[in-house]
């Protein structure tokens, strides 16, 4: 086994076993609470015989190891148990959100990406300029800004004034591809221009790092124009925090996804979560919170092979 | 004063706005017009004289709340940075300090609660334990406090192996003394600029949970939620619920200016 798949194992060895820690604080937090978790969701009011029914559904008449594990067993074989407000299977209300959300992030991603590294590319060949300190300020703003007020400030664009696009981002089965990216153009320029600030910032500060360096001067010296040194001198050196940043980038587009469906009120897993946890319906909190754990760590840990891959140092060992 | 002077356009800017807001949050029962939570008039009245933003989806009058928001809103992100970086900082120097199993077993821990995005972290801790204001302001301090262990450890182990930590050491001072004297004076700077981008990590982040609905709960006025109860407003073409948006925005702006600014110097300083 060479170096790297080592690495990539073990990485990914701990990326699983953060979720299994994650999921079981979960239960210990349960346990914990002061009071009985039955008690604290029916109220004061509750009759003892509501009570026992309801501890019953939940498990919670079993010991906590026993209840982690007969959960853990369920979700291996897909089986995430039942929401508690509907009585419906956690994994039927899963399956079409998922999707909802997954198209939504790759959306804005498809379009963020190649221009926030275009954008940070532009902002490192002119530093300095009027164009450089305009797209510095403007990311700092960009980041500073919650992703509510982004979203807000679109529609009052885009759907009062204009009357462009909706101001709602409804979806059903029937809905087709281009009536999809139509009704989600919103939602996703919102997504957009929160993540591309922080990638454009990044991407412009290592390969401003890298300009720095004797073999660019060397370059320059020996008379190659200045787009030329930045693509093909800097950038194959500056690969790796960029590749990094992005997928760090991916990363919180999951996340960012949830105050933006809120708004949207799109039906994605975002809404699921957040009403869910209103409602104190745990199974869905679990599995939800479980499945955007999963997909930010697995996506950080991407991000750690992919950066190592496109060094060549660090690629071949010592 | 020389300091002031040599700051820049963006750093003043950044500093008004900070020291109106914190003005208004100190003073609020004396220059917001009406009540927290009294009602006024009808619901979603327009602006007027008497009530120069309107009123809200209850009929309470919206400068007031704003005004009142400042204050909850800016004191919780406030009082949240300070917990997180009182606790993050000091575990961070004890684990630097201790080393052995007592910052292995900090680091891991720290490393589950960074592994895992904030805002969902904080759905699934509140969805636990209920959402509540304190309940809130624990479950954000406990998520913010890693990145704080993090780089307090960092900096205090460069102080650790230094010979004046011995010293106090083998003079026989206890572990409150050589965390507190030896060790903190030497990171404070780096912890003192890091504070001002953690703060607006907290309160955007306090901003979006209420937004949510899961954060500071009604009838207290707080910009995040008084986005979400007014929001049909927008629908008519009316700004009136970006105003606490945007005094969210500007505020967190102001802040970045500001502590870009510092980062700026400290480095400056350095080199």
């Amino acid at each position: 086994m060479t170096r790297l798949q080592k690495l990539i194992l073990s990485r990914l060895a701990l990326g699983i076993l953060t979720l299994f820690v994650v999921s079981a604080l979960m239960f210990v937090g349960i346990e914990l609470l002061p009071g009985d978790l039955a008690q604290q969701i029916l109220g004061q009011s509750a009759t003892p015989d509501t009570l026992r029914a309801f501890r019953a559904e939940l498990g919670l008449d079993q010991p906590p190891h026993t209840r982690y594990l007969d959960w853990l067993s369920g979700v291996v074989q897909g089986d995430f148990g039942q929401s508690l407000a509907s009585g419906r299977k956690v994994s039927d209300l899963l399956g079409t959100r998922l999707a909802n959300t997954m198209f939504l992030a790759a959306y804005a991603a498809v379009i963020a990406v190649p221009v926030a590294v275009t954008l940070g590319l532009l902002a490192a060949l002119w530093r300095n300029s009027i164009f450089d300190r305009a797209a510095n300020i403007g990311a700092l703003s960009a980041i500073s800004m919650p992703e509510f007020f982004v979203a807000y400030l679109l529609i009052m664009l885009f759907s009062i004034k204009f009357g462009w696009f909706p101001t709602l981002a409804r979806l059903d089965t029937a809905t087709g591809l281009g009536d999809a990216l139509y009704v989600t153009f919103l939602p996703a320029l919102t997504l957009i221009m929160v993540v591309i600030a922080h990638m454009m910032r990044m991407t412009r500060a290592a390969i401003i790092n890298v300009l720095a360096s004797p073999y660019i001067e060397m370059a320059r010296l020996k008379g190659v124009p200045r787009w030329r040194v930045v693509l093909k001198h800097a950038l194959p050196n500056a690969l790796a925090p960029i590749i990094n940043v992005i997928a760090l980038n991916l990363a919180y587009l999951i996340v960012g996804v949830v105050v933006v469906e809120v708004v949207f009120s799109y039906p994605g897993l975002g809404q699921l979560l957040v009403d869910a946890v209103a409602s104190r319906d745990f199974p869905v909190v679990q599995a939800v919170g479980l499945f955007f754990a999963g997909t930010y760590i697995l996506l950080n840990v991407a991000a750690d092979i992919l950066s190592i891959l496109s060094n060549p140092r660090l690629r071949h060992g010592r | 004063m020389t300091l002031l002077r040599t700051a820049p356009p963006t750093a003043i800017f950044g500093m008004l706005v900070l020291a109106a807001t914190l003005l208004t949050g100190i003073f609020a029962p004396l220059v917001a017009p009406y009540g927290e939570t009294e009602i006024v008039g009808a619901e979603y009245l327009p602006w007027s004289a008497e009530y120069p933003l309107g009123t809200d989806n209850l009929g309470r009058d919206m400068l007031s709340r704003m005004i009142y928001g400042a204050r909850n809103t800016v004191g919780l992100a406030l009082l949240t940075t300070g917990i997180a970086f009182g606790l993050g900082a000091a575990l961070g120097m004890f684990a630097a300090l201790k080393g052995g199993w007592v910052d292995q077993i900090l680091s891991r821990a720290i490393d589950v609660v960074m592994a895992v995005p904030p805002l969902i972290l904080a759905l699934m801790l509140l969805a636990i334990i209920g959402p509540s204001i304190p309940n809130m302001v624990g479950v954000i301090a406990v998520i913010y406090l890693a990145p704080v262990y993090r780089l307090s450890r960092a900096a205090a182990m460069n102080v650790v192996s230094l010979d004046f930590v011995d010293a106090a050491k083998l003079r026989g001072e206890g572990t409150l003394w050589l965390l507190r004297r030896e060790i903190l004076p030497n990171i404070s700077s780096t912890l003192v600029a890091e504070a001002g981008l953690r703060f607006c990590f907290v309160f955007l982040f306090i901003a979006a949970l209420s937004f949510l609905g899961i954060g500071i709960q009604p009838p207290t006025a707080d910009w995040g939620s008084m986005v979400k109860e007014n929001a049909t407003l927008i629908t008519f073409g009316d700004v009136t619920p970006l105003i606490p948006a945007g005094a969210i925005a500007l505020l967190t702006v102001s802040i970045n200016f500001i502590a870009d600014w510092m980062l700026h110097r400290a480095s400056g300083l350095k080199s």
